[in-house]
Formats: C-alpha cells, structure tokens, sequence
C-alpha cells in the first residue's frame, strides 16, 4: 500500500510522436512532436494546471498520461503503477480509475442516447451491479453534478451547453474515479456559466478526493482553480511552479509574455500598462528549431539558445524552469555564499 | 459622444426576428446606438445576446427568410441602410464600411491566393487597374504588418498561421478606406500572444488611419483594453452603455455587474469562491414584455416582472435598462 505522500501520478520523459508519412512508399519522413519529454507529478487532491498556446501540446499530453494514445516513449506511473507500456487488456481493469472531462460537451455525448444511458454506460462496461443499483447510481450522480433528476429520459440536444458539459462530468465521475483530466472544460461554455462549473468541479473534488489534471489556456481560471501550474510550449514544459510563484513572479521569458498577454478587465490596468508583445507565430512541431523551443521568439534570447536546449531543473524547491537564464542558478548562488563565507572567516 | 463629434453611423430602434419551426426567434430587440468619427465602441455580451446580428442587420448581411429585420433607422453618410437599393448597399458594404469576421479560416477563400482576394475588393469598389490595385495590396499587407508583402500576395490562405489570416482580413477590410470598421470577435479563435499582437495592430490602425470600429467580443478583458465606450448585450437588448472607464468601474446593470465579478481577475486577489450568476440566457420566443434578466437577477423587484425597463440616463453618456437602478439614481 502506498501512502499519502507519493504522488498519484507521476510522468516521466513522456514523449508523443506522431508519424508523418510521405512521398509514394508512404515512408516516415518525420514526425510532429507533439510532447517531447515532458516530467511532472501530480499529488493526491491537488489540481496541476496545464495551460499553453494552441498546439503545444497540453491536450495530446493529457490524453497521453490516460494512455488514450500509444506512447511513443516516457514513464507514466498512476497510483504506483506503471501503465506507459501496458497493453489495453491491462489497462481496462485500470481505466474506472481515470478518467476524462472533455471540451466540447456537444460532441463528446452520443446524440442518440439519453442523458439516462450516458451516464450508465460507465456502469455497464465496467461493473456488475443490477439493474436497479445502476438506474439509483445514476440518479444520485445526476443530483451530485446538479441535474434535474427529471431530465434522465431526455436527449443531450435539449440541454444547454453548462449542463451538457454537467453531463460529461457526471459519467466521468461513475466510476468512483480517483484521477480526472479535464481537457478544457469551460472553453465552450459563455462567462456566465464558465463560473457554475468550476465551482462544481472544485465542489466534486473536494466530496470525492478526486486529483485533477486541468488543462486549460485560461490563465485567470487556472490560477483560480489549480496549486500548481505547468506551462507548455511547443512540447516541453518550460516552467512548473506553485501557484503564487508562478503567478507573481513568472521565470521563463514565455510564461512572462504568456501572462503579460491575458486581456484584464480592468481599463485602468490594461490600457495603461505596458505588454510583453511576441513576435512571429509558434514554430511547428515537425520542425522546432535547434536549441530552445522558444529561441525564435524569446526576448532575452542568447547566442546558446539556439545551439543547446536547455535542461528542466529546480531552480528552487517546488520551482522548475527549461531555460538558459537560469542554468547553473542553484551553484551560482552556492558560489556566492561559499564567497561569502570566506570573506567573513 | 466624445469630443462632441458626429456621429458616423446612427442606429435607431433596430429589430430583427427569425422565423423558425414553430415560432419566432426576437433576436434583436429595439437596439439603439451611435457611433463617432474615430471612436471605438466594445460591443460586449454572451453567445445568443444578439450582438453579431445586430451588426450583420444593418449591413443587410442575414438571408432573408429566415430573417426579417422589422423596423428601425440606420443612418450612413446621409442614407438609410435599411431603405437603399441591394447595389447601392454592396457598395457601401467592403467600402465605406469594413467588416471583420471571427473565423479567418473559413472567412478567406481557400482556393485563391490571398493577393487576389484583395485585389478583387480594390477592383470592384474602386475601380483600380490590376498594377495599381497590386500595390495597393502590397500596401496593405504591410499596412497590417505582414513581412515580405509583395511574395505573400502569391500565397494561399493555408500558407499563413492563424494570426496572419486574421492580418489579412483586416488588410481586406481596410481595403476601400472604411469610415466604420466592424470587427466581430476578430480575436476569438486566436492565441492570447497573438490576440495581444492583433488588438496593438488595430489600435495603431485606428490611430493611423481615424476611422471609427466597432468591436464585438463576450470578453471584457479585450473591451477594457481597447475600447472607449462600451455597449452590453442581453437577450437581444442593450442594458447598459458608458464610456469604457465608468462601466468597469461604475456598473449600473445587475448583469454587468455580475459579469464583472464572475471572471477571476489576475491583477485581484484571488477569490476563494467564484461568484456565479445563476440560471441560464433567456429564450427569445416572442418581444420581451419584462426585464430579460429578471431571472436571474439577485435585485429583481415587482415591476421587473411586468414591463420592460427602459434605457435610463445616468448622466456623462451612461445608461442602463434597469429599474432598481433608476430607482437607487433618483433616491440618491
């Protein structure tokens, strides 16, 4: 048995690959990296928030740690078990564990089936209960995310998109699932909802114990609902820290623009400060540049950006950064200090 | 208006109603506004609010059935939009009045090259010759700050990134020298570095070239940051209007208010519980007889119930279609 402190989920060198074939023999010819080595953990009960641009990668990873995708290399470790190699035989038994909140609730629920059959269609495929412990499971599920139990007979087409996603969260939630990914989950939905199911979510979580990966590009959300955030680009996570660092004090040059960038409401703030504003668009994953990820669009960018990649390290306890900034940042200040002494001695 | 200048485009009592299955749609509901030379008006409101109708009404952009647009005024350079001939309105559609849509995907055609699709704008509203219209494309693109303008006029849509597409439908847009550009959640479908290049691009248009926008977005980060007045939509209705600065700081609506505080802030504390606004957007089945947001609203009192508020005034370009507002204003 494993105890509290280990983490629930921990991911190692997780690299996804994408083939592309050209040419008249269909040959690989390259390959779209759309995770390339990426590490992280995530605690018992804790939310990791997940945010980058468009493309870069944080859906596909997020669906990678599920084992939605055959992985191309890398450690995927869920509750101590290793499930980066698994075959799916091996994996059904571990899939009611964890499971997936979606982005588009209008797509992700079988227009066919009544909210009744969605949510019991977890129950069917994965437990034995009978007949009338799965029709009560699904109505107690139903007042769990806020459905009116009325409802269970209709189709998802009449439903809002804020319920809709309700539903989506419902059937994730059947099987006493112990690891969510949330892919997403407010995108769809207008601003006056978006707020009804992060509370949901947030309630959820706390009723059930459940551990979140959120995975999101709204920074302003994300720091509302995750502890820690990881922030991806083009592949790779460039900085990891807890929430306030992050947030007060951003390392990485991108996660600086990145937030620099987040349009605030509020015409006092943002029509007199001044933003980091990116040049050019994000390079494409079939052909990241040499060196670091973001060498073609960093504004501190240094001559070995684009000859070395740089290392993701701690630079201080709970706080990881890829960049070239902060390489040899812990044995710098170690320097000082070992300096320091001397001087004093 | 600011600066007292007149106004360029002037909406009156605009209605507009789809005839579905079963029914009617009121989409839009007795909408007024103004618009001054140079100015720049945030349209803001969720999905359903009417806010992208209302611009496509006066521009006679909805095909008709299922749309009708009812009544209303939209007076243009000393004409009524609504009461023009067709030919006349193509004119001043892509001329005098630029348009920008969300999606720049599905907005360019995919199978001409992007220099052509310019070209053709310049030659149908200005009759350029083909050399001359070439450079004026070439102008354009570099006017919106696309590198290496005169090779990329070769290219096809799918040759740019997302946030170039978006450039060149702006370039598109301005085209013709508009006096009003209408920009309807142009930032929408785009990254957040990228919506930050193209809002700092439109602004120094606007800057550079003096004409007037109206942008249409659901959100209020981007309106604060680049607009000078601001209109909110619900269920097919203005509620609330004011300068960009007394709207965030001084909501008079309850649903402004509501929006206000229903999305986290970065620059606030952070909240430990977000603050939801219950319910959900009205159906917009037949004219509005009471306040759409009675519902929903945590102030709602007898009377919002039994007639439609009104626009009242607050004072320095401020209004809000709210009862209790109007009552709390009086009472103070």
């Amino acid at each position: 048995m494993l105890d509290d402190t280990t983490p629930l989920v921990r991911i190692r060198d997780l690299k996804m690959h994408f083939p592309i074939y050209s040419g008249m023999l269909r040959r690989q010819t390259g390959a779209v990296k759309a995770v390339d080595g990426v590490s992280f953990d995530i605690k018992r009960g804790e939310t990791l928030g997940l945010v980058g641009e468009s493309g870069c990668g944080k859906s596909t990873c997020g669906r990678a740690v599920l084992r939605l995708y055959d992985i191309t290399d890398g450690s995927i470790q869920i509750d101590g078990v290793e499930i980066g190699n698994a075959g799916q035989s091996a994996l059904r038994p571990l899939r009611p564990a964890m499971q997936m909140v979606f982005q588009d609730p209008q797509a992700s629920l079988n227009p066919r089936m009544t909210v009744e059959a969605i949510i019991r269609e977890p129950l069917d495929e994965h437990t034995t209960l009978s007949k009338t412990d799965k029709a009560q499971k699904v109505l107690d599920l139903m007042d769990a995310v806020g459905l009116n139990r009325r409802f269970a007979k209709r189709y998802p087409h009449t439903f809002s998109g804020g319920q809709r996603q309700r539903i989506g969260i419902a059937r994730a939630l059947a099987l006493n699932p112990k690891f969510i990914v949330c892919d997403e989950p407010i995108a769809a939905l207008d601003v006056s909802i978006q707020a009804q199911v992060v509370n949901l979510l947030e309630d959820l979580q706390e009723q059930f114990g459940l551990t979140y990966l959120f995975i999101s590009h709204d920074l302003s959300m994300v720091r509302h609902i995750a502890q820690r955030i990881a922030v991806m680009y083009l592949g790779k996570v460039v900085e990891l820290a807890p929430r306030d660092p992050l947030y007060d004090a951003p390392l990485h040059p991108y996660t600086r623009a990145l937030l620099s960038a987040v349009p605030e409401p509020d015409p006092a703030i943002s029509q007199t400060r001044k933003r980091v504003v990116l040049q050019g668009d994000v390079p494409s994953p079939a052909n990241p540049p040499d060196g670091c990820n973001f060498c073609t669009r960093c504004p501190a960018v240094m001559d070995v950006c684009r000859r070395i990649d740089p290392t993701f390290q701690e630079v201080e306890p709970g706080r990881f950064v890829a960049c070239h900034l902060y390489e040899n940042h812990a044995s710098k200040t170690e320097k000082a200090e070992a300096h320091a002494n001397q001087q004093g001695s | 208006m600011p600066n007292g200048a007149p106004a360029v485009l002037d909406v009156q009592g605009l209605k507009t109603v789809f005839r579905v299955r079963g029914g009617e749609v009121h989409a839009v509901n007795d909408v007024s506004f103004d618009l001054a030379a140079g100015e720049l008006l945030g349209v803001v409101g969720e999905s359903g609010s009417g806010k992208s109708v209302t611009m496509m009404s006066l521009l006679g952009l909805l095909p008709s059935p299922p749309a009708d647009v009812r009544q209303g005024r939209v007076t243009f350079e000393g004409q009524d939009l609504l009461q023009v001939s067709d030919s006349k309105l193509r004119a001043v559609r892509g001329g005098r009045i630029g348009f920008v849509f969300q999606d720049p995907m599905t907005s360019l055609n995919p199978v001409f090259t992007v220099g052509y699709q310019i070209i053709e704008t310049l030659r149908a509203h200005m009759g350029l010759s083909k050399s001359a219209a070439r450079d004026r494309a070439q102008e354009l693109l570099e006017l919106v700050g696309i590198p290496s303008a005169r090779d990329r006029l070769n290219d096809y849509p799918h040759q740019f990134s997302g946030g170039m597409r978006q450039r060149v439908m702006i370039a598109i847009a301005l085209a013709c020298d508009p006096k009003v550009l209408i920009a309807d959640e142009p930032t929408t479908a785009l990254d957040v570095t990228i919506q930050a290049q193209i809002i700092e691009l439109m602004k120094d248009l606007r800057d550079k070239l003096g004409m007037a926008v109206i942008w249409i977005t659901h959100d209020l980060g981007v309106i604060a940051g680049i607009a000078d007045r601001v209109m909110v939509m619900y269920g097919g209705q203005v509620v609330e209007q004011a300068p960009v600065r007394d709207l965030f700081r001084n909501p008079k609506h309850p649903y402004t208010q509501a929006l206000l505080t229903t999305i986290p802030k970065l620059s606030a504390e952070r909240v430990r519980r977000l603050t939801i606004i219950e319910g959900q957007p009205p159906i917009l089945g037949e004219a509005p007889t009471a306040c759409s947001f009675r519902d929903r609203c945590p102030k709602a009192v007898a009377i919002c119930a039994q007639q439609n508020p009104p626009r009242f005034d607050f004072g320095a370009g401020h209004d809000a279609a709210c009862f209790v507002a109007a009552e709390t204003r009086d009472a103070g």
